[in-house]
This record gives C-alpha cells, sequence and structure tokens, in this order.
C-alpha cells in the first residue's frame, strides 16, 4: 500500500485511475489467459467447496477459490481455512 | 544469407501505432547501412506505401511474384531517399482471399536472401490476416499503448505468438505521456512490462511531428528530426542491432512540477 492509497482510504476518495486501470486490467486477464468466463470460475468454486466439504468442515466465509498470474503464469488458488477435520469429529 | 532477420509487428488492437513503428524503423535501420524490407502484410487495408509516401509507385505485389506473372526486383518497390529501404505490398485488396500462411513463408524467404531485415507490418485482429503473417515471422516486436484495452489485446496477441514459437518478442510502448504518468493517471511503463512480462525495446513518446510526417509522407526519422518520437525510434533501432543504448526515464521527464513531486511522494510504498 502507497502513502497515496492510505489517504485515499481515510478520506475515502476514489483512487487514481491508473490504479483502477491495473486492478482491472490483472483480472480481465486472469480470465482471458485461463479462457474461464467469470460464471465458470464461480460454478468450479461452488463445486470445489462441496467437495471439500465433504472431507474437512471448511469455513466458507472466509474460503476462496480465484486466479492469480505471475509472469505469463496463471494459477488456481484455493485459500479453504479447515475448522477441524471430519474424522476426528466423528469419533468424538 | 543466413543471418538475416525476420521481425513481425504486431499489436491485435488497431492503431496504437504499428505501421508507424514499422515505416520509422525501417528507414532508421536502413539509415544505418542495414538492407531492409518492410512486408505490408496488412493487405486488406494497407497503409504503410502511404506513410512511406510510396503510394504512387507500386505497380507489383507479393501475388504476383508468387504467381510468377512479375520478378521479385518488379515488385520491390526502392525509396527514393534512402535506396537500402524497400517496401513490398503482399497482396491487392481484391485478390487477397487465396493468400496463404505457406505463401507468406515462401515469400519471406525470398526475401530473406537478399535483406538483413525483414519486416513485416502484421494486420489488427488475431484472424487470417494474424496467421499469415506469423507463420512467416520468427521474432516479433509487440506495440501496445498505456491503455487498458490495447494491453488486453496484446496480451492475447502475446500467447499466440508463444504458441507459435514465435522468440524473442519485445515490447514497445507508444504514446506514453510523462505528466499523466507521474500524475498516476496512466498505467505506469512498470504496470505495462509486469502484466505483458515481456522486455521492453523501447518507449516513445506522444508526439504530435507523427502526425505531421504521416500527413507528408516522410518518416520522422527520414530527415534526422530532433522530435521525442524521432529519437525513440532511432534508439529502437540501434537497440535492435545490438547497441545498448539507455532507456529514457518518463517519470523524470514528469517529475518537473511541485504537483508531480508531491504525487511521487504519495507513491511511496508505507507497508
Amino acid at each position: 500500500m502507497t502513502l497515496q492509497d492510505l489517504i485515499d482510504k481515510i478520506l475515502r476518495r476514489q483512487p487514481a485511475s491508473a490504479t483502477t486501470a491495473r486492478e482491472r486490467l490483472q483480472l480481465v486477464l486472469a480470465h482471458d489467459r485461463s479462457d474461464l468466463s467469470p460464471e465458470t470460475l464461480d460454478q468450479m468454486r461452488r463445486e470445489i467447496f462441496e467437495v471439500v466439504a465433504k472431507y474437512v468442515d471448511i469455513d466458507l466465509e472466509e474460503g476462496d477459490v480465484s486466479l492469480e498470474t505471475e509472469d505469463r503464469v496463471t494459477a488456481l488458488v484455493a485459500n479453504l481455512p479447515i475448522r477441524r477435520s471430519m474424522a476426528t469429529s466423528s469419533q468424538e | 544469407m543466413t543471418n538475416s532477420r525476420t521481425i513481425l509487428i504486431c499489436s491485435g488492437k488497431g492503431g496504437v501505432g504499428k505501421t508507424t513503428l514499422t515505416a520509422n524503423l525501417g528507414i532508421a535501420l536502413a539509415g544505418q547501412g542495414a538492407r531492409t524490407v518492410v512486408l505490408d502484410a496488412d493487405f486488406g487495408l494497407r497503409n504503410l506505401d502511404l506513410l512511406l509516401g510510396l503510394e504512387n509507385r507500386i505497380v507489383f505485389t507479393a501475388q504476383e511474384v508468387l504467381a510468377e506473372t512479375c520478378r521479385l526486383d518488379q515488385a520491390l518497390v526502392k525509396h527514393k531517399q534512402e535506396p537500402n529501404l524497400a517496401l513490398l505490398p503482399a497482396g491487392n485488396p481484391r485478390m487477397l482471399e487465396w493468400l496463404k500462411p505457406e505463401d507468406m513463408q515462401t515469400i519471406v524467404g525470398m526475401l530473406s536472401e537478399r535483406f538483413d531485415y525483414v519486416l513485416i507490418d502484421c494486420p489488427a485482429g488475431i484472424e487470417d490476416g494474424f496467421k499469415n503473417a506469423v507463420a512467416a515471422a520468427k521474432e516479433a516486436i509487440v506495440i501496445t499503448t498505456p491503455e487498458v484495452s490495447a494491453v488486453r489485446d496484446a496480451d492475447r496477441v502475446i500467447g499466440l505468438l508463444n504458441t507459435h514459437g514465435v522468440s524473442p518478442v519485445q515490447l514497445v510502448l507508444n504514446r506514453v505521456r510523462p505528466k499523466m504518468m507521474a500524475n498516476q493517471e496512466m498505467l505506469a511503463v512498470d504496470d505495462v512490462t509486469d502484466i505483458l512480462a515481456l522486455p521492453l525495446l523501447g518507449l516513445v513518446l506522444e508526439d504530435e511531428q507523427v502526425i505531421v510526417s504521416t500527413n507528408r509522407g516522410e518518416p520522422l526519422t527520414l530527415n534526422g528530426s530532433a522530435s521525442p518520437a524521432a529519437k525513440a525510434y532511432g534508439n529502437i533501432a540501434r537497440r535492435l542491432q545490438g547497441e545498448d543504448i539507455p532507456l529514457m526515464d518518463p517519470a523524470k521527464d514528469g517529475r518537473r512540477g511541485i504537483r508531480a513531486r508531491v504525487r511521487q511522494l504519495m507513491q511511496t510504498k508505507i507497508f
């Protein structure tokens, strides 16, 4: 975060347009490069949650599945915080 | 000739400066002593002849050469003031359906026997015209402007160049406005190079002289113009030839005013 971003946040001002451009581009390129539409990604996210939820108790509120790009390599990044494993909970 | 270089100049989006770069780079390389040919692969809407001031001198195109109705040297249009430079239009707008990737390869093969540099001015878009042009290319220069739509389209093209095994691919950033960059109202140079992950071959500032030179059909690099864009094109040609010329820093240009200095301070990373 830059000094400008902080001041913008405090004053609830719009960030400079270059920042907005960069963020919008990164998002649209992640979709372009993976050939995934936001809707498809959303569906995949729900299905991944369902599969993982069969095995562990995950925190859906905190969970996130998104596309990240670095050096022209796009990765699907899933961050699913686990509350506790189902196996131990069933033994209790 | 084994060390002839075939360079595709492409952008994806139209109107970002492909043809202007091709014309100026062609003149600059020729002026530096390299035998250079510019091939207009944009046969649907060809304009390279107009920027070079050669629009009245085209008799034949690459298609007549391929059909063997004329010899290659009859189709090559030599530039009057810069005899090291020749232009070859790929085809006539009315008969372009039959031109195929193999035809472009044949033509480029013939050209690379006579020239040190074959610069291909690629059509906009990623359809047939692009596919024809990319088939004949060994390396590429992607040109873009610091705008979201141009960068997005450049990204698509870079992906296609990678699949076709074109390498190296280098970037030219066109129409840079240092003041807007300093004020954070235009994507920064680093933003664009980070997103596209390409080495930067050159930066060209927004320059009204480009329009003047286009009106006249005399590329800026032809008459030793001292305008910023002319210098940038000359430097790009020298870097292509392997000279080590440092890139200009647009921030230096934009940082002059007190307002811009404050903006600079605001960009300090705090955490």
